[in-house]
């Protein structure tokens, strides 16, 4: 086991560098600048601020610059908040991002492998139906429509519970509280719980069918003995695999919902740094997003090798 | 045993009995699947009014009128500021026909879809194929870049590429089906290492069949049907992902029109002119739901062992 | 007395998209207390689901109606609580396939222990001590490190007997074995009616053996039921059906099994040499993980034979013996690491891949399982067709038709399916359509690869009879690979015995079966069963200790010479030595405690 940790870890690292690599020549490349935007600066100027930054060197010296200070967990100067380094900007949105997704993923492996569970356990019948095609309809309708849709119903009009009128905050973070979180965190769950109820369902179903199951029922075991003790750990695995996925299908809905609901995460930065060209914010943050899924992916792995005994042998 | 002493008239034989392939069980399966069946009308319904857009409204896409500025369809049952007459779908913000900028965008998404889906085949069917085929070391490597690329967040690449090439149309269709021919090439990979192993590959190898003979009459004809309905299933992700761009204002740019364009102001003036936002995502939604159906339709058909 | 079991007019019924099918009519069958009751069927006769029926076991769009009843109560229609209370307890079940039939994740000591304790309310403590004391009854070795490992990590003869140890833990009155020994090698299958006839006479547990193979069912049965499509046609004493069957089918199929104390070989007519085939090696390379180093899996390692027009040469062995790979490399559809094959004089060493493609013509081969080697979206006659294709493509569309159609005829087969897919055909009939494609080019040479061994006994006997047919008819050489003895018995006229790889005995047909010298060979004909109930239970048999050994493990060849193990990592080869003309057996040592007579 200890092997096959330090095996995926070493797969791990060669990946986020060439993300790295990738990410920094293709904002160079571009046509344009981080200083284009301002009013035009005297050339003695431009090329001082340029000097400042490192821009004035080749390419590659660029490069092994920005690596090295990486080495030592520098993310450099924002371009753009000339008064923050990336660092400190990343530093005051991650948790912000970091609280949304993680409770949002949370709930969609929560509700997303009951609902497909219970949906396999009574295929074909009319709960299965109805929680499919929730589930169809929580992919096919975007992000950027339930969000609206939800603020105007639960935020605007307002909904009686119990004979009180209930309304939720719709924009705003104010310091994560609860009722904050309720309308983003469902927004960027809803894609993700139809999703794994889907997965959830077919690898139930394929897994119901195995031949190890009948055994398990020609041993005279109660139905939620075989479904917890036999069925859940192999008809999770997909689910863990899909951890990954979920992570960028995540952070991909949290440039909407934070923009959509006015919440200061770095989703909402990156959109901000890449219309500026703010060439050391945006390869922060990507390194960042991938540092995260790499090791959501990582921990995935992990996780399948204790779920499937036959992964960490082979 | 079957009759054979009766084989020996050649004259007979004329006549040989027809047998039914799979593809046709499948089609036969498919029009028994009434979700799919509607989706397909449906979907071929949306396809031609997009196609014929221009005939069907007196007014251009792009044509402003500053006196109907949001104003709401004659049919609205809810009170409006003011009603355009004419206008089936009523107007956008600066008096724009709505219906027929919904029928653009439909143009704009359905291009979008096909065409970025067909890209992603093309990289897809020719990576996945080649490191299948070939298999061993190459395999290896060829995979592992997929896997590293799988990991990358992918849609901050594309998020880069349309910020630093100014928003070009062709960009966004190549950007897209560069990002999406991942899993293709994966399933065709996956699908050409199967079945290479098949004992019927062998038994053509056998009976002296060359590669190219082994590739296209037995491997592709076995291969397309998961293709097709990985396809069939990735053109909604594409249209999702289109609008989205489109959302965060680097997708299609004005006056031009998508989905994602049109849902966007719809958003921002849900309140006030609900319909804006009602058609065009409706009718996003429709077209999603009928490629998932469609999808789904074809997959329960070529794979039956799964319903 | 009351039957333990008495089944009555049971009907099993499945619901699918393409309407009802029919699986179980109307059968009547009962078990007495320690009795043991054969049901035997080929596929689709519904055995297996008669009895997963009657315990509430059938998938969920299969029915059940009669009356089952159980210690004489009703249990068929009663509560899964009811049936759960009885199943895995005083009811247990052993499956086929046991690498399916176990829980991946879970260790096998929990999987046995966890049936002991549901039904026999003993502690954890309790529990596990009896696991380990059943696991050695099953003769499972070193059973306290076995318990916490997986199934993955057992062979297939030790799953199986897992499986047992599950079954018989609970000492339970009845034990439902479906194809207990379907997929195993002959030399593990004996071993496994060992242990299940200990169990029996032990515990006195009834046992309802499930079983498509005659052989099988005369050597534990005390009743016989014969079934065919839903139905049991005939039941009896097994004395009785074996020796006097009254039903047609059942007399069908009697007749239709190789027996080994029957059959004779066929006359020898041989010409000249066609294939010589010297000293051929064939290695895969194992990745066992990314810093590991990659290790050799020698499949074939060092063979020689000659086989001359006309002759029909056997190749016997069981699970990774090498006989497949050895096929394909004498085929050239794989490349053999070393060694020679030398075809009609020619080296094909030398040969060019044009010329290897020309050559196919005259060597075909004919593969194990009828419905994987067609190309599924094919019409049969376009598979018939392909190599005719590809190697006269002079030759016009029409005569190409028509010599199809004449080859479906040759082979038993309508020429007027020539439009018809796989799919739409049996089993049989598909393996006609893959021999008619292997004979069309006139070859001179076909390897049969266990080309009989996925059929039912009855298209079994048609098929080989049709293969012996056409080599008398056309002259040609086969290569006979099975790791069924009786089979190659009736096709051969030599045989050659592979054990991981190797020779270790090759003889004249008749030679090798009367008189067999090495150790394996001698417990591989031991282990072939006779569909005779007298015969089987009067014999000894020579059983072999634990399973086939790894091919991984360079000490496994060195099993009957472990007076040669001591020689370091540059392990000894057995030679082969000529005991008689024509008569080859590898070295062994004389005494050793590998084998055991029970």
């Amino acid at each position: 086991m200890a092997g096959y940790t330090l095996r995926r870890l070493a797969g791990a690292l060669p990946t986020l560098f060439i993300i790295i690599t990738l990410t920094f020549f293709m904002m160079r490349l571009a046509p344009g600048g981080p200083f284009d935007s301002e009013r035009r600066l005297p050339p003695e100027v431009e090329a001082n601020i340029k000097a400042a930054y490192n821009l004035d060197k080749p390419l590659i010296t660029q490069y092994g610059l920005y690596l090295k200070r990486l080495a030592h967990g520098d993310l450099g100067p924002s371009f753009k908040n000339k008064d923050f380094t990336v660092a400190q900007l990343i530093g005051t949105g991650l948790p912000v991002s970091l609280k949304l997704g993680l409770s949002a993923m949370s709930l969609a492996l929560l509700i997303g492998s009951l609902l497909g569970s219970w949906a396999a356990l009574r295929q074909n019948c009319w709960q299965d139906h109805a929680v499919m095609t929730l589930a169809m309809t929580g992919i096919t309708i975007p992000t950027f429509v339930t969000a609206p849709l939800l603020s105007l119903v639960f935020g605007i009009y307002g909904v009686m519970v119990f004979g009180h009128e209930f309304t939720l905050p719709v924009a705003g973070w104010n310091g994560g509280a609860l009722r904050n979180m309720i309308l983003p965190v469902t927004v960027l769950a809803l894609p993700q719980i139809a999703i794994v109820a889907r997965l959830m369902r077919g690898s139930m179903i394929e897994v119901l069918r195995a031949n190890y199951i009948r055994t398990a029922r020609a041993k005279g075991l109660s139905a939620p003995h075989i479904l917890f003790g036999h069925a859940l750990r192999a008809a999770a695995l997909p689910l863990v695999s899909y951890l990954g996925p979920a992570t960028a299908g995540i952070l991909t809905g949290s440039l909407i919902v934070e923009q959509i609901f006015g919440l200061p995460g770095i989703g909402r930065y990156f959109v901000l740094a890449a219309l500026d060209r703010d060439y050391t914010m945006v390869l922060g943050v990507v390194v960042v997003y991938a540092a995260l899924i790499i090791l959501l992916n990582f921990i995935a792995d992990i996780l399948y090798a204790v779920l499937d005994p036959r992964v960490r042998l082979s | 045993m079957i009759a054979t002493g009766s084989t020996q008239n050649a004259e007979a034989l004329v006549r040989a009995v027809q047998g039914r392939s799979l593809w046709r069980d499948a089609w036969e399966r498919l029009k028994r699947n009434r979700a799919a069946m509607a989706s397909i009308a449906l979907l071929a319904l949306i396809a031609l009014l997009a196609l014929l857009a221009p005939l069907l409204s007196p007014y251009g896409f792009s044509e402003v009128n500053y006196d109907l500025i949001t104003c709401a369809p004659p049919w609205w049952p809810a009170g409006a500021e003011c009603i355009a007459p004419g206008h089936v779908f009523g107007t956008d913000a600066v008096g724009r026909d709505l219906f027929e900028r919904v029928l653009y965008g439909a143009r704009m998404s359905l291009a979008v879809g096909l065409v970025a889906t067909l890209v992603s085949l093309l990289i897809g069917v020719a990576y996945g194929a080649t490191a299948g085929y070939l298999g061993g070391r190459i395999d290896d490597v060829m995979m592992r870049l997929v896997d590293i690329l799988y990991s990358l967040p992918f849609i901050f690449f594309v998020i880069i590429l349309m910020v630093m090439f100014d928003r070009n149309l062709l960009l966004l269709f190549v950007a897209i089906g560069a990002v999406e021919w991942l899993t293709m090439a994966r399933i065709v990979r996956g699908q050409a290492i199967s079945l290479k192993q098949k004992e019927f590959v062998e038994a053509a190898r056998a009976g002296g069949v060359s590669g190219g003979g082994i590739i296209f009459r037995h491997i592709i004809p076995n291969a397309v049907g998961p293709v097709v309905v990985y396809v069939t299933l990735t053109v909604p992700g594409v249209i999702l992902t289109e609008s989205f761009l489109s959302f965060l204002g680097l997708g299609v740019q004005e006056p031009l029109t998508s989905w994602g364009v049109l849902i966007s102001d719809g958003a921002n003036q849900m309140q006030s002119a609900p319909w804006m936002l009602i058609f065009p995502a409706l009718l996003m939604a429709v077209t999603l739901f009928c490629f998932n159906f469609i999808g789904d339709g074809l997959r329960d058909a070529l794979d039956p062992r799964d319903r | 007395m009351t039957p333990l079991l008495e089944i009555t007019g049971l009907d099993i019924r499945f619901a699918t998209p393409d309407g009802e099918v029919h699986a179980v009519k109307n059968v009547s069958l009962s078990i007495g207390s320690g009795e043991c009751v054969g049901v035997v069927g080929e596929s689709g006769s519904g055995k297996s689901q008669l009895f997963l029926g009657a315990f509430g076991l059938l998938a969920a769009n299969g029915r059940a109606s009669g009356s089952v009843r159980f210690r004489s109560r009703e249990i068929l229609g009663t509560s899964q609580k009811q049936l759960n209370a009885i199943r895995g307890g005083a009811v247990t079940m052993i499956f086929q396939d046991p690498l399916t039939a176990l829980t991946p994740h879970m260790t096998v000591g929990r999987q046995i222990m966890e049936a002991l304790i549901l039904h026999r309310h003993v502690t954890r403590a309790e529990a596990t001590q009896r696991t380990q004391e059943m696991l050695e009854h099953v003769r499972i070795p070193e059973a306290a490190r076995r318990m916490k490992q997986y199934p993955h990590e057992l062979s297939g003869g030790m799953r199986q007997r897992v499986m047992i140890a599950i079954a018989a833990i609970t000492g339970p009155d009845l034990l439902i074995a479906d194809e207990p020994t379907t997929a195993l090698d002959v030399t593990v299958q004996a071993q496994i009616l060992e242990i299940l006839k200990a169990l029996r006479a032990e515990q006195n547990t009834a046992i309802a053996l499930v079983s498509h193979d005659m052989g099988v069912i005369a050597s534990i049965a005390d009743r016989v039921a014969v079934m065919r499509r839903g139905e049991i046609v005939e039941a009896g004493e097994a004395r009785q059906i074996f020796h006097a069957p009254q039903h047609d089918y059942t007399k069908m199929l009697l007749a239709a099994v190789p027996r080994l104390d029957r059959d004779s070989g066929p006359r020898s007519n041989h010409g000249e040499t066609l294939l010589a085939v010297e000293d051929i090696h064939v290695a895969f390379p194992i990745k066992s993980g990314l810093f590991e180093k990659t290790r050799k899996l020698k499949a074939v390692d060092g063979v020689s034979f000659t086989l001359r027009q006309g002759e029909t040469l056997g190749v016997v062995g069981e699970s990774g013996s090498g006989k497949s790979t050895l096929a394909r490399a004498v085929l050239k559809l794989l490349p053999a690491g070393s060694g020679r094959v030398v075809w009609m004089g020619r080296d094909l060493n030398d040969a060019d891949r044009r010329e290897i493609r020309a050559l196919r013509g005259d060597m075909q081969i004919v593969f194990q399982d009828p419905l994987a080697s067609l190309d599924p979206r094919m019409p049969v006659g376009r598979s018939i067709a392909e190599p005719l294709k590809s190697l006269r493509p002079e030759l016009s569309r029409d005569a190409a038709n028509t010599q199809v159609k004449a080859m479906m005829a040759q082979v038993g087969l309508d020429p007027s399916w020539i439009n018809r897919y796989p799919h739409e055909l049996s089993g049989g009939q598909n393996q006609r359509v893959g021999i008619a494609r292997a004979m069309i080019v006139s070859p001179r040479l076909v390897v049969c690869d266990e080309a009989v061994s996925a059929l039912d006994v009855s298209i079994q006997a048609e098929i080989v009879g049709l293969i012996g047919a056409l080599q008398r008819n056309s002259g040609l050489s086969l290569l006979f690979i099975s790791h069924d003895l009786a089979v190659v018995r009736r096709l051969c006229h030599r045989v050659m015995v592979l054990y991981l790889g190797r020779v270790v005995e090759m003889a004249d047909a008749d030679a090798l079966y009367n008189d067999p010298r090495h150790p394996y060979t001698r417990a591989l004909l031991s282990a072939v069963l006779t569909p005779d109930p007298d015969i089987e239970r009067s014999r000894k048999r020579v059983l072999l200790s634990g399973d086939v050994p790894s091919p991984l493990d360079p000490r496994a060849q060195l099993r009957f010479l472990p007076s040669r193990l001591s020689g370091g990592p540059d392990y000894y080869r057995p030679k082969l030595l000529e005991v008689a003309q024509g008569h080859f057996v590898a070295e062994y040592d004389e005494a050793q405690d590998t084998r055991s007579t029970l």
